[in-house]
């Protein structure tokens, strides 16, 4: 709690100076409007539910995108981090992909899926599919050998290498690019709906600046901070999994 | 006990027996360079083998042969008559790095279980089995609790624990208590001598303390040379139940120790620059 307000005093004290300089004359741009239109567009977007509708869309579309992102990466990953051949073979490929801007892709996604959850969850699992498949790479070869022997000596089977060896050991840093990619989903997610997706957080707030209700796009731009703040609180939470106890070293 | 059952065994008219394992001119390679070479080793049924040699002797290399994870590039292991072709339950390998080789993330029951799993035991059964296991080794009251939470010796306990749930025929230990102190290490030793007399199996044990491979054995190999190669085969004449103090103090032990330790101090160290042991 103690921490919630310390950290909280930098952007209030920024809000309300704002306000005063605002009402007191000293800032006049229109454009920058001021805290308190903003807080009451904001009330007036979460009563009529347009505000958390648009959340809602903005949510679900990246973590679609982050899911098949995280089924893929981890999947890939995991051949990649086990078998040096095939990553010898699909390295080239993955490193001239991975610095292609996933916007860039947006008007092929466009042709292929048309508007709507389709194009955006695409470009979201673009962007994401690559820290994820990196870090899985990675986590898969700092895996202990020694229990892999362990596993060999049990003489079990593939599968059960997999789920009760190597995926729990990985976890942990695994869990590090999901991280990444989760904060990654939710930029390109409203990346995408501001330039070309009808339906979103992103959509909204660019309405609200093009019929200049400048109050309104502002609120949307706190509500989008508050946003990103709670979904890193989430994941940092996540963190802490099953194996608390655990830190790879 | 143990000595009875020894007697059983010497009963038996020779040649009927057939040996738990049974190395015939095996030869290892690491790249070009030679690491053992025709090495004729029989391992008897129930029997406890030490196996003691200078660091880079290739003791773990051999160990990990009959274990089936690596490869001889000549000659063959028979274990229960069939040639070893890769690891199997059968054989249980207990770590010297025991930190390594448990699951951090699962608690020390978890562990046991392993094991269990691997065997494809109901869930049901598992629990029975599992604390039973515990109660022998000691752990009961750490059922619940994280490897990290466990000091050396309790975790070596684990994993031994493992093996056991394996339900082994051969124990295969490189060298075990290696990174132990000295009380935690007398502990172990008495308590795996008791282990390996209820389970009924044959060990392979591999030291570098000469007076751990006296106290345990019933016989104790000495690699040496290089490529290395089996220089001495001792049969280990002590009483069973071996006792820490009155064992360590009989004269039979002393001149073991002293055989052993001249045998090794004659040993030069290898010339060409060896590949460290896996411990």
């Amino acid at each position: 709690m103690r921490r919630l307000l310390l950290g909280a005093i930098i952007p209030a004290s920024f809000l309300i100076i704002w306000e005063a300089s605002s009402r007191t004359g000293l800032l006049t741009l229109e454009s920058l409007s001021r805290p308190s239109d903003f807080v009451v567009a904001g009330y007036g977007a979460l009563r009529d539910g347009s505000l958390l509708l648009a959340t809602l869309q903005t949510c679900e579309t990246a973590l679609l995108g982050l899911a098949i992102a995280a089924v893929i990466g981890i999947t890939a990953g995991t051949i990649l981090g086990l078998l040096p051949t095939a990553e010898r073979v699909a390295g080239p490929t993955v490193e001239a992909l991975r610095p292609i801007p996933a916007i860039a892709f947006m008007p092929l996604a466009l042709m292929m899926f048309g508007f709507g959850v389709g194009l955006e969850a695409s470009i979201v699992a673009y962007a994401c599919v690559w820290p994820i498949l990196i870090v899985t790479i990675a986590a898969v070869r700092a895996v202990e050998t020694r229990l892999f022997e362990v596993a060999a000596m049990l003489e079990l089977p593939l599968w059960k290498r997999m789920t009760k060896i190597l995926l729990p050991a990985a976890f942990a840093r695994i869990n590090v690019g999901l991280r990444i990619a989760a904060a990654i989903s939710l930029v390109v997610a409203v990346t995408v709906e501001i330039v070309l997706n009808p339906r979103g957080l992103g959509y909204h707030l660019i309405l609200a600046e093009q019929s200049l209700q400048i109050g309104l796009m502002w609120a949307q731009i706190v509500w989008l901070c508050l946003l990103g703040y709670v979904l890193n609180l989430v994941l940092s939470h996540l963190g802490r999994g099953p194996a608390a106890v655990w830190k790879p070293v | 006990m143990q000595a009875l059952r020894k007697d059983v065994v010497a009963a038996r008219p020779v040649g009927a027996e057939v040996p738990a394992l049974s190395i015939s001119n095996l030869m290892v390679r690491f790249g070009a360079r030679t690491i053992l070479d025709a090495i004729n080793l029989d391992v008897r049924e129930e029997e406890f083998l030490c196996i003691v040699g200078s660091s880079g002797s290739g003791k773990t290399t051999l160990l990990r042969v009959l274990a089936g994870l690596a490869d001889p590039a000549a000659g063959k292991v028979l274990f229960s008559g069939a040639e070893i072709s890769g690891p199997s339950r059968d054989r249980a390998f207990i770590f010297q790095d025991y930190s390594k080789a448990l699951l951090p993330w699962r608690t020390v029951r978890g562990n046991v279980a392993l094991s269990l799993e691997a065997r494809n035991v109901p869930a049901s059964e598992q629990d029975a089995i599992i604390d039973e296991l515990l109660g022998r080794m000691g752990l009961s009251r750490a059922k619940e609790q994280f490897p990290g939470q466990l000091s050396g010796g309790m975790q070596q306990r684990v994993q031994i624990a493992r093996c056991l749930a394996q339900d082994p025929k051969l124990l295969l230990m490189d060298e075990p208590f290696g990174a132990l102190d000295a009380m935690t290490r007398q502990t172990l030793q008495n308590e795996i001598l008791q282990l390996v007399a209820d389970k009924h199996v044959a060990t392979v044990f591999i030291t570098h303390d000469l007076e751990e491979a006296i106290y345990l054995g019933d016989r104790v190999v000495v690699l040496g040379g290089s490529p290395a190669g089996v220089i001495e085969s001792l049969e280990i004449d002590l009483p069973r139940p071996r006792n820490q103090l009155t064992t360590r103090e009989d004269g039979r032990f002393l001149a073991y120790r002293r055989r052993l330790f001249e045998m090794l101090a004659h040993e030069r160290p290898p010339q060409a620059p060896q590949r460290k042991g896996q411990g």
